[in-house]
């Protein structure tokens, strides 16, 4: 019943289930799995994580649905999540997702007709002190202005980098590697 | 300035490798502790006067004497690393640059608690500390700091890194629990607590990155040592996550009981571009705002704080400046409230959304005469009238920002002008 797709994630899925006294904890690692492997939640990755720690397909879509960061349609293969709560906000945070919105000609949650281009606000991120900010994929891009932004988008459409944090392989992609650091005094 | 306990060595060069953690000094504390008696470990940490850094402030060696350890279930220690409150950045810090020190105070947790396994549950979108944390605890493993008889000892602990996917909740701790089980991270209702009825129903403690961190000095240094810092109520150290319109945001330490002003003045550098200051929110979005006329007297620690009418909380300082318009501050934080609720009670899954549309109208100049009233009553609503506080977190800037400043809402509502700083782009959402 479940996908051929997901063989290459069974080794690394007896791993993850292996760590947790009770096998349902997996579920989420599982999700992070899926969405790596398809881009997103879909209906059979929802179905052969319920196969492999016997639980219903609801509740694996009830947990999938109650989590923002696993996404319920594709995005772009560089994904702008622009943190839009008090501190980025008060920074300049509004430049930012307008800026996006400029570039890419995209509303949020849209992406762009060659699939690499999609943006969207989300709540606080964790990195204030380095605001404005935004994450694209799983690299947090901090202190930004929107002629930083700028360099960035065009630097990422030239070198397409992995900025995705591999859950398959549990190792960095080589973007992450660059990763900006928090401020610290 | 002050003493610095947690963040003395986060500048060193191979600080997060296992090398560079015992070149530092580390794995002093863990050694001492393991020596002791697991209840003379919970002692020294209750004189140590360690309070709970996550937020609430409750006495650490407290609280884990409240877990039971003759049940015959097995106990389980987590690591709250799901630094959500808007503000707070501070152990993030500490897993990016010295996650060895977070590690070394669990073990010792651990081991106080009998514990021979514990999670960390680090927020999703901290990838980079997600993989500092991730290299650790493999390098722990194979230098035999985590694994069967650590460092030759006869306790063995072994050590599991899960990651959230985006859900502020799941800093509270029984929703961080049902998370951790698979489940949506929705609260549990209290009692029965954790300590008794836990992760898998099992006693549990959920302690924060930041309190564990500080075990390594306690057993190394002694409590007296930290005892011996901050003020009568409240002792040691504490990460201060400063953000908003200041010169130098930044994670700073400093002695509980520093002055406020100072802090914002010299640690700070001010606020910016030679502006005046207006409002400051000391510890992270849920605590009630001081105006700048309130923080003359004020300490960063838990009672001085508390008179002053507000909390230390996580240490989120958000600071703001004369532009800042407060019903733009108050919409923005409605709309965090309302998206993060986790929709179990009605109170704060309805009435969340119901704040954030009011600001919204009166932010864009649509407000009626009333709506502040409106605003208040809906709070009085939610608050205490649900399972757990993310309500009262809620209602807490909402409510506070009126008060503070009254006249900004009223005279919005009563010249129906918009917002001429508006804080956040109109996306139409």
């Amino acid at each position: 019943m479940t996908d051929k797709k997901f063989d290459v994630c069974e080794k690394r899925a007896e791993e993850i289930i292996a760590q947790y006294p009770d096998k349902h904890s997996a579920v989420m690692p599982l999700l992070y799995l899926v969405q790596e492997q398809s881009g997103c939640i879909t209906e059979e990755g929802i179905l052969w994580v319920s196969g492999k720690i016997d639980m219903a397909p609801v509740h694996v879509r009830e947990v999938a649905t109650f989590y923002t960061m696993y996404y319920k349609k594709p995005v772009g293969r560089f994904h702008f999540q622009v943190c839009r709560t008090l501190s980025c906000a008060l920074r300049g945070a509004r430049d930012v997702t307008g800026y996006l919105k400029e570039r890419f000609g995209l509303e949020p949650g849209e992406v762009s007709l060659n699939g690499l281009w999609s943006y969207e606000e989300v709540e606080c991120l964790g990195s204030c002190g380095t605001a404005p900010m935004c994450q694209v994929n799983d690299t947090f891009f901090e202190n930004l202005t929107v002629e930083k932004l700028g360099r960035i988008v065009d630097r990422i459409e030239a070198k397409k980098p992995n900025l995705k944090l591999s859950v398959l392989r549990d190792e960095m992609g080589d973007g992450l590697q660059g990763n900006p650091k928090s401020e610290v005094i | 300035m002050s003493k610095k306990i947690l963040l003395k060595n986060v500048h060193n060069q191979g600080q997060a490798t296992f090398d560079g953690y015992v070149n530092s000094g580390g794995l002093l504390g863990l050694k001492k502790a393991l020596k002791k008696d697991p209840k003379e470990v919970i002692e020294e940490v209750k004189n140590s006067g360690l309070r709970g850094r996550g937020g609430a402030g409750f006495p650490t060696g407290v609280k884990w004497g409240f877990v039971p350890r003759d049940t015959g279930k097995p106990v389980y220690l987590i690591c709250n690393a799901d630094e959500s409150e808007p503000g707070t950045f501070k152990d993030r810090v500490i897993m990016e640059r010295d996650p060895f020190l977070m590690i070394e105070g669990m073990i010792i947790a651990a081991y106080a608690l009998g514990s021979s396994l514990s999670f960390i549950y680090v927020r999703g979108e901290y990838s980079y500390p997600y993989i500092k944390t991730l290299e650790a605890i493999k390098e722990a493993y194979s230098k035999g700091m985590l694994g069967k008889n650590i460092l030759g000892s006869n306790f063995s602990h072994e050590m599991v890194l899960h990651r959230g996917a985006g859900a502020y909740i799941c800093g509270e701790e029984t929703g961080l629990i049902n998370s951790l089980e698979g489940k949506k991270g929705q609260p549990r209702i209290k009692p029965p607590f954790p300590a008794v009825k836990g992760l898998y129903g099992c006693p549990t403690c959920v302690n924060n990155v930041e309190t564990l961190a500080v075990l390594p000095f306690i057993f190394s240094e002694g409590w007296e040592a930290y005892a011996a810092l901050g003020t009568e109520k409240s002792k040691g150290t504490k990460l201060i996550s400063a953000s908003g319109h200041i010169n130098k945001p930044g994670v700073y330490e400093i002695e509980l009981g520093y002055p406020l002003k100072e802090f914002l003045e010299v640690e700070c550098g001010g606020v910016w571009k030679g502006r005046k200051l207006k409002a400051v929110i000391p510890g992270g979005s849920s605590v009630p705002v001081l105006r700048a006329d309130e923080i003359e007297k004020v300490n960063l620690d838990y009672e001085s704080l508390r008179d002053a009418g507000t909390m230390l909380g996580s240490g989120g300082f958000i600071v703001l400046d004369e532009t800042a318009d407060m019903v733009e501050v108050a919409r923005n934080l409605a709309h965090f409230y309302a998206h993060e609720s986790c929709g179990q009670c009605t109170p704060c899954r309805e009435g969340g959304h119901w704040v954030e549309k009011v600001f919204t109208r009166i932010s864009k100049g649509r407000g009626v005469p009333g709506d502040m009233e409106l605003v208040d009553s809906m709070c009085s609503q939610i608050a205490g009238h649900t399972i757990c506080p993310f309500g009262d977190a809620l209602v807490t800037p909402a409510q506070s920002l009126m008060k503070k400043f009254p006249e900004e809402f009223k005279d919005r509502i009563l010249n129906g002008s918009k917002s001429t700083n508006p804080l956040n782009y109109e996306l139409g959402h």
